[in-house]
């Protein structure tokens, strides 16, 4: 090795503090198109000395995010209530009392009765577990098989990949609630796994779609070239260089998909294929609710509000982890 | 430049009878000693199919069309040519990063085009790159130290897994980077400082050959000479020896033994750099180093411009023999027929100047188009202050 | 005068902070005259041109202070409205990358004649036979036939003729010209240049060439202008730059050409990056990099230095450096 270069740390250290920055600002006034090619944009400043990788930056943007922070709270709280509902209601959702049956709010039963009698506070509390489960096993599911498939063909192309994007194609054709009512009907579990199936089966498409577009796109990026010239193994570029730079866009729609699986599993529900009673579930309470509408609103509205909050809140949240993952877009 | 330039040479017809003996490429070793990389009519052509099932080639894109050239031990060979010449095709065949559909490439004499597995890999080690653009070229999840040690994971011969730190922070070093910044991810640097990470990585595994694609293009003006002065000390201290691919004629020229000009695929001249610089005997060389901008306004009254017209030809029609003769204003009805090799042209055969080299052309002859070298001289008056302090260390350092 | 910039400023508001992009610039340009703005990226010196043209992202990006004369209006005072008719009436630009300044989905004849149409309220047809002479005029060879063409059937350096041809067709009296011949190959750069070059003689415009390339500079312009940092730190004529620049900076760019007779030698380079915008050094902002900087240089900001009847720098040892050579 030759001799030492003469390298002064005290300049060196804030030249490079500012480079990141500097540089990305550059970019950003007279070659707007090269921006795109700077991930973490503008972010390059900070505290000198301390390294910063893309997912600490998008953290520290996600955490200044008040869309983040409300979405993130009441996803929480979603989360806590479906895992432990005994904390804020101390009744059962099945211990229903006819006599009771579409009365309203009274001392202690804040949202008042069902047309059974049951008590739709409860009622409404317990039915997060079902959302929640519905969306997070659906979202895993569809997830794991969509990115593991779309990555693959992305990355390795050819025949697999022309299969894979006609197979996508047939997959999209099918109607949603359509193709629900015929699966499901068959079906005569009152489990929340029926339901999770079937959005797997509908929903992996989607995601593989992400995945792939997500995977060429890197692939072309000459880190990948450079470890291919090196002799990397197939592994390598993808668990190493690949996925660790595609998977922002799957986690993005992932997360906005989990707000709409949920309200899938209210549909399907509502219509009667999905969970059955005597499951606990937003959708069968609507449903319930629903021929009441005009004598006792509340039956109706409780559930039908936790369900778009609940829904609301994972596309918000889908929306700040895009805006953090993504700073090209702002 | 005129029609009647041609015309004096109609006569030369036989230059590709006499030449047709000879292996066409380059002939004299250069540098002393064997090459160390010999190419031999490389060729890459992209099938263009049609119909959806069943797929019938219609035609091919010639990206690369027989391209020759040795490459001696320590020397730096710089490939210049426009976009979509193929510059950029060969120097991703000469790193596997391409297959080439036709051809040899032979390392110390052995053909590497057709190996695979364990015998690609070793080879792979003595072949590095360097990519254009430092944004897309290193990995952004990945610390620089990570970059840089990557080499050694995929080769764990190289560095027993103990030294491999101390080795990235020797590299780092040597590019001019401060070691410490080991820890940092390749966001906080600018364009320069990635390019010299970009450069650590390609020296990691201690290549005999470094292929460099366009690697100051994508930098900042003040901080190219920086990059370039880098490139020339690890040549010499690694004794490297470097394909240097790029447009900017100037830093080809600086940075180079031999010069090889592209076009359409093909090597239509190449010698040193004297040879192509100052007495380039191809048209299309000649066209290229006129169109050249001069930063010397005085030199605005003294150039003369050959301004070609018309476009490059698609590469998926390339014009019959010659295939500079659509844009040339030599061309005549031979340069339809006859393919030119590249070789010493007949007529240049006996001359005792550096037009004495090989160029692809039918009616080569030695012409100055670049103004004379003390035009471009700064004049230094006596007192002039010392050359320049070796600068090529820490960016935003004071030596 | 044309056009005057007097002291403009201009302000990115980021994430991390207010960028000062352009920090006092002041320069002119008369009838028929090439004005070069020289810089780096990040100089300020495509900033400077937005501002003018009025095409500048608000926000995140704010004109914070100065005036733009162009025949003796301020620009800046003007209406959106008033504005827009100066744009394209009167001043036009041409951008590096053609192709994405050209919409894809209509033809060049139809792009080129909707701006005799909306400006000049000419018919269909007489917009599309003035298309073709414009295309005749930039030497697009058959134009007749290729005006009804889309963008991507043309070569990138028609397309940048194109570019040209739409810029000149309502005869401004300003063009510029944002690094115009760039994204081309050298022998394409050559042509280009010359039919702007040519078009401007014969239109008597104004055009400001804004390019990182010494070379294109040398060929074409009559002034430069040196950026560094959002300020000019030099203007000159451009033979006198050549031969003696009086700032360091452009000194230090003019070195680091590769010059015939350094070959084998070690390269001139400036030393250290260009600065970070966010924290644009005190004093001088070159001063980090200069090898000629003193005390002051890192205290005061220096001013526009006269240093002959048509030369300025913003050294504070600019006769040091125009002697020293």
């Amino acid at each position: 090795m030759p001799e030492p270069q003469p390298w002064d740390d005290a300049a060196g250290g804030g030249a490079i503090s500012g480079a990141g920055a500097g540089g990305a600002m550059d970019l950003a006034m007279d070659e707007g198109a090269t921006l795109e090619k700077t991930p973490g944009g503008p972010g390059g400043t900070g505290p000198a000395g301390k390294p910063r990788s893309l997912w600490s930056d998008a953290w520290r943007d996600l955490r200044r995010n008040p869309v983040f922070i409300i979405s993130g709270l009441i996803i929480l709280f979603l989360v806590v209530i479906s895992i432990w509902p005994s904390l804020i209601t101390s009744l059962d959702p099945l211990d229903c009392d006819l006599a009771k049956a579409q009365e309203g709010s009274q001392p202690g039963h804040p949202f008042g009765f069902d047309g059974q009698g049951c008590d739709v506070y409860t009622r409404t509390v317990y039915g997060a577990r079902t959302s929640v489960t519905v969306g997070v096993c659906a979202t895993l599911g569809v997830s794991l098989l969509g990115g593991v498939t779309g990555g693959l063909a992305g990355f390795f192309g050819g025949t697999w990949d022309a299969l894979l994007s006609r197979l996508t194609d047939v997959f999209f054709g099918i109607p949603v609630v359509l193709g629900g009512l015929v699966f499901l009907s068959v079906v005569t579990s009152s489990t929340v796994w029926p339901v999770i199936g079937f959005i797997v089966l509908l929903g992996w498409p989607q995601i593989a779609r992400i995945a792939r577009g997500s995977v060429i796109t890197v692939k072309q990026n000459d880190y990948v070239q450079a470890a291919r010239a090196l002799g990397a193994s197939h592994s390598r570029m993808l668990l190493r260089h690949i996925a660790p730079n595609a998977i922002a866009p799957v986690i993005v729609v992932a997360t906005i998909a989990l707000g709409t699986y949920i309200s899938l599993e209210a549909t399907l529900s509502y219509l009667g294929v999905g969970l059955k009673p005597p499951a606990v579930s937003w959708g069968i309470d609507i449903s319930a609710a629903s021929p009441y509408i005009r004598n006792a609103p509340h039956m109706l509205l409780w559930p039908a509000a936790a369900l778009a909050v609940t829904v609301l809140a994972f596309i918000m949240l889908g929306d700040a982890v895009r805006d953090a993952l993504d700073p090209k877009l702002r | 430049m005129s029609a009647d330039h041609a015309g004096r040479h109609g006569t030369s017809a036989g230059s590709v009878l006499l030449s047709e003996g000879r292996e066409p490429g380059p002939a004299r070793p250069h540098a002393g000693g064997d090459p160390i990389l010999e190419v031999r009519g490389l060729a890459k052509h992209y099938p263009l199919t049609q119909g959806i099932l069943f797929k019938k080639q219609i035609g091919a894109v010639k990206a690369v069309d027989g391209v020759d050239f040795d490459l001696a031990e320590g020397e730096t060979l710089g490939i210049v040519g426009e976009s979509g010449c193929g510059k950029s095709t060969v120097a991703k065949m000469l790193v596997h990063l391409e297959p080439p559909t036709g051809g040899a490439i032979r390392y110390k004499g052995e053909d590497v085009t057709q190996l695979s597995g364990r015998a690609l890999k070793a080879v792979r080690r003595n072949i590095q790159m360097v990519f254009q653009d430092p944004y897309t070229s290193l990995n952004p999840r990945m610390t620089v130290g990570d970059i840089i040690g990557e080499p050694y994971e995929i080769h764990p011969e190289v560095a027993p897994r103990g030294s491999r730190r101390q080795k990235v922070q020797d590299l780092l070093d040597v590019v001019g980077l401060n070691p410490e910044y080991i820890n940092r991810y390749p966001h906080q640097f600018s364009g320069g400082q990635r390019q010299r990470i970009g450069i650590a990585r390609g020296l990691a595994l201690n290549p005999e050959i470094i292929v460099a694609d366009e690697p100051v293009s994508a930098l900042d003006v003040s901080v190219q000479a920086q990059v370039v002065n880098l490139l020339d000390r690890l040549q010499a201290e690694f004794s490297l020896s470097f394909v240097f691919i790029a447009h900017d004629l100037s830093i080809v020229r600086h940075i180079s033994d031999r010069v090889g000009v592209m076009y359409l695929g093909r090597i239509v001249e190449i010698g040193t750099d004297e040879e192509i610089y100052d007495h380039p005997t191809h048209p299309y060389t000649q066209a290229l180093l006129s169109a050249v901008p001069v930063p010397d306004p005085a030199a605005r009254e003294y150039r003369e411009r050959i301004i070609l017209h018309g476009d490059v030809p698609s590469p998926a029609a390339i014009p019959s023999g010659c295939r500079f003769r659509t844009r040339c204003w030599k061309a005549q009805e031979r340069c339809a027929l006859e393919v030119p090799l590249l070789a010493v042209p007949a007529a240049l055969r006996d001359v005792r100047t550096p037009a004495r080299h090989d160029s692809a052309c039918h009616f080569a002859e030695d012409t100055r188009v670049v103004p004379p070298a003390g035009l471009l001289e700064t004049p230094e008056p006596e007192d002039a202050p010392p050359p320049p302090p070796r600068d090529d260390g820490e960016e935003g350092t004071t030596p | 005068m044309l056009l005057e910039v007097r002291d403009l400023h201009v302000e990115f508001h980021t994430r991390d902070g207010v960028a000062k992009a352009v920090n006092g610039v002041n320069y002119s340009v008369a009838e028929g005259e090439t004005l070069a703005v020289l810089g780096e990226s990040g100089s300020g010196k495509s900033v400077t041109a937005q501002a003018i043209m009025g095409i500048l992202d608000t926000p995140p990006g704010r004109i914070s202070g100065g005036e733009i004369l162009f025949k003796d209006r301020d620009l800046l005072k003007l209406g959106a409205d008033e504005r827009r008719t100066v744009r394209g009436r009167e001043m036009a630009m041409i951008f590096q990358d053609a192709l994405s300044s050209l919409n894809p989905v209509l033809s060049v004849g139809d792009q080129l004649g909707e701006m005799f149409v909306v400006h000049r309220g000419m018919s269909r047809k007489d917009a599309r036979a003035k298309a073709v002479e414009l295309m005749d005029r930039v030497r697009i060879p058959a134009a007749r036939e290729r005006v009804g063409d889309f963008p991507h059937q043309f070569s990138g350096g028609m397309r940048q003729r194109i570019m040209i041809a739409m810029a000149m067709a309502l005869e401004p009296s300003l063009i510029i010209a944002d690094e115009p011949t760039t994204a081309l190959d050298v022998t394409v750069q050559a042509q280009v240049m010359d039919l702007l070059a040519e078009l401007q003689r014969e239109l008597d415009m104004g055009l400001i060439l804004i390019t990182h390339d010494l070379g294109v500079v040398a060929d074409v312009a009559d002034k430069i202008a040196v950026m560094y940092a959002g300020r000019i730190v030099e203007t000159s004529p451009v033979h006198a730059i050549y031969e003696a620049p009086a700032h360091p900076y452009t000194k230090g760019l003019l070195r680091s050409i590769p010059r015939l007779d350094q070959k084998g030698q070690e390269l001139y380079a400036i030393k250290g990056l260009p600065p970070n915008l966010l924290h644009i050094p005190p004093g001088c902002a070159f001063h980090p990099r200069c090898p000629q900087a003193r005390e002051v240089c890192r205290t005061d900001v220096p001013p526009l230095y006269t240093v002959d009847a048509e030369r300025r720098s913003a050294c504070h040892f600019w006769k040091e450096t125009l002697d020293e050579r």
